[in-house]
């Protein structure tokens, strides 16, 4: 039997490795994969716990989860296509005004 | 020395079965390459391979032969590790998903809680291999081919989901085991309670496995040769493994969830009782009698020896029937396996017979059409299921109302005029 | 050393190894490879915390679904050629202090709580049968939610085919 505070730890060390992902990537696509890094992270936590208290209540959390992740994509990646067809880039770096 | 065969008493089984059924797929995907070009040949009136073994039967030798001696290209600027890998990923979630069909009901495969929902989720990983092997291609008509039968898969697996949720509001279980024995329990298979499922989830299998009539991200006239179109020998040949073991997968599903599995048709009544013991007979021992007829017919002395070879082993199959014990171990897997291969042809029957699909056609019939029914369907089988608790209503009354319902949503929709742009 | 404990470390091990690759990956493409193989070490380990119906959501909806849009946008709008530029931005080493400061935090805050995390662990069919107690919790007790989750999902839909068609 696994410990709860393991699958904390790795909860952890993905939730950082996501961080580090939207901090420093330039490239916006990247930033929106490192989120969905950040969302899984939680899922594992999430489910940990529902395990350990045997309740499947922190897997409808999860199923809500998943289904924000997935919409959140949809829509990122809309704003992502739009921004590309009129400003050629996806650099987070030259996409630096609020109007142009 | 002992003490490691102990060890893994418990995995020989298991293991026993991924090997024949490894090497059974291995079969019937060469197999298949034989059938599908003679029945094509025979709906097109002519003859097909004839002279490579006695009516071409060592025809899938020569093919596979060939794909293997072949140069294996791969194109400059293409990305290295991911084009040789791509069709990996097809082959592997083609296979992969066979871990869980269980064969007969006796089968050792593990029965999963949510058997069909992994199924249906390790299946639809081979979409990878096809975006990955058009791109790496590093080419426009792969590229092209790929995100179309991107777009065409992940169109219609909507559909194919809401095909398979009707039979889960009947099953009551995800289990594949549990869907089959469901079936024997209320002594009538899905497939005349929820008809319309059938139909959606069978055209969607279509879509799904890039079949007739819509092939178009592969055929040959469209985009060269789509996704596959830079690759060669052994590679290719892991696409149309993949491809085929894809539609023998799709062919199982549609056997477990609407034809009952592994049962005799009539399983109830006791009067056919004959059949499960005649059919097999039947079958093998025609293909014996045809086999020692073509002998005396026979071309060349390597086709006669390879005709004595197959009636030695139809020969053989009959009577290990007549062995004690055999026919219960293998019924089940029969009638499976005979199903399967009845949709396999029906696969092939339609390639021959049907036109295909321009693009935007194919994306409107998935989006404006099938993914609708499909919708209407599951409504109306829970509103019929709802119906069928009253008193003076039974399971079949009340889903076939339901199933009335969905048939007059399909007719409208389909009957609906479509004015076209003129641009 | 069971195989149940193996199987944790071996998932565990795949997601880290995967994901510091996504993050890494100079070709938005190679990114979304790693990050299919993360997301499928992640279904491994919710098999492996009896959450099968989520593993199978996870593969159909995440790996089948969202990824396979993160690949078509890369693709189709052919952002992997735009982009043979500079990985990491300025603050390259600034956030990744920060983060790593972050994961101290969170470990010292995990390591110390142990004690209140070893509560009897449950039998381990407790969550069985999976999906039939999810269907129940879902549509009994978060039935507000759920509808909400399907308009968010509805105007989601709406808003990306909106923002991605061509004027």
């Amino acid at each position: 039997m696994v410990p709860t505070s393991h699958y904390l730890f790795l909860s952890a060390a993905l939730f950082t490795i996501g961080v580090i992902g939207v901090l420093t990537r330039r490239n916006l696509i990247v930033v929106l994969m490192s989120i969905e890094l950040i969302f899984n992270a939680v899922n594992i936590n999430l489910i940990a716990f529902a395990r350990q208290l045997a309740s499947v209540d922190g897997h409808v959390f999860a199923i809500f989860v998943i289904t924000d992740a997935a919409a959140e994509a949809a829509v990122g990646l809309g704003i992502l296509i739009a921004f590309f067809r009129n400003r050629e880039t996806i650099n987070a770096d030259e996409i630096d005004l609020l109007k142009w | 020395m002992t003490q490691v065969l102990e060890a893994l008493r418990p995995y020989l089984l298991p293991a026993a079965r991924v090997v024949i059924a490894f090497l059974g797929l291995s079969l019937i995907a060469a197999a298949m390459i034989w059938i599908e070009r003679k029945v094509l040949a025979h709906l097109q009136v002519r003859l097909g391979p004839m002279r490579v073994g006695p009516h071409g039967l060592l025809q899938p030798i020569a093919d596979v032969v060939k794909l293997l001696l072949k140069e294996d290209i791969v194109p400059a600027g293409a990305d290295r590790f991911i084009f040789l890998y791509a069709p990996v990923i097809s082959v592997v979630a083609a296979f992969t998903p066979f871990a869980l069909v269980p064969f007969a009901s006796n089968d050792i495969a593990p029965d999963v809680n949510v058997g069909i929902l992994l199924l249906i989720g390790i299946s639809s990983l081979g979409i990878f291999g096809i975006i990955l092997g058009g791109w790496a291609s590093n080419s426009h008509y792969p590229l092209l081919g790929a995100l179309r039968s991107t777009a065409q898969l992940v169109s219609y697996e909507v559909a194919l989901g809401f095909a398979i949720v009707s039979v889960l509001l009947l099953s009551n279980t995800l289990s594949l085991r549990g869907i089959v024995e469901k079936q024997a329990e209320l002594g009538i298979w899905f497939v005349f309670l929820q008809p319309v499922a059938f139909f959606i989830l069978f055209v969607a299998s279509l879509a799904e496995t890039n079949r007739n009539p819509f092939d178009l991200p592969e055929a040959e006239s469209e985009l060269v040769a789509g996704f596959h179109t830079e690759y060669s020998g052994f590679r290719f040949s892991l696409f149309f493994m993949a491809e085929y073991t894809a539609m023998a997968l799709a062919s199982c599903v549609a056997t477990m969830l609407f034809l009952g599995g592994w049962q005799r048709p009539f399983a109830s009544i006791r009067a056919l009782d004959f059949l499960d013991f005649g059919l097999p007979l039947l079958i093998f021992g025609l293909a014996t009698v045809w086999f020692v007829k073509e002998i005396f017919h026979a071309v060349s002395p390597t086709h006669r020896a390879v005709l004595v070879v197959f009636a030695g082993l139809a020969a053989g199959l009959t009577g290990s029937l007549f062995v004690p014990g055999v026919m219960e171990a293998i019924g089940g897997v029969f009638w499976f396996l005979l199903k399967v291969f009845a949709f396999l042809f029906v696969f092939i029957w339609f390639r021959g017979t049907f036109p295909r699909y321009r693009f935007d056609q194919l994306m409107r019939l998935g989006w404006h059409f099938m993914i609708p029914v499909a919708i209407a369907n599951v409504i109306f089988c829970a509103l019929g299921l709802i119906l069928a608790q009253r008193p003076g209503w039974n399971l079949e009354g009340g889903v076939w109302a339901g199933n009335a319902a969905t048939l007059l949503v399909a007719i409208l929709l389909a009957g609906r005029r479509r004015y076209e742009r003129v641009v | 050393m069971t195989f149940y404990q193996a199987s944790f470390y071996f998932f565990a091990a795949v997601a880290v190894a995967s994901a510091l690759l996504v993050v890494t990956r100079r070709n938005p493409v190679h990114s979304a490879i790693s990050l299919i193989v993360t997301l499928l070490s992640v279904a491994g380990l919710y098999l492996q915390l009896q959450a099968e119906f989520l593993a199978a959501v996870q593969i159909i909806l995440y790996i089948g679904g969202v990824m396979v849009l993160f690949l078509f946008v890369i693709l189709l709008v052919r952002l992997e050629v735009t982009v043979r530029q500079e990985p990491f931005n300025r603050q390259l080493w600034i956030a990744g202090f920060a983060a790593l400061v972050l994961l101290a935090e969170l470990g010292v805050a995990f390591y110390l709580a142990r004690g209140g995390f070893s509560l009897p662990a449950a039998p381990p069919t407790a969550l069985q049968p999976n999906t039939e107690l999810i269907g129940r919790t879902l549509y009994q007790n978060y039935l507000l939610p759920f509808e909400i989750a399907s308009l968010l999902l509805l105007v989601a839909m709406m808003g990306a085919v909106i923002m991605a068609k061509q004027r």
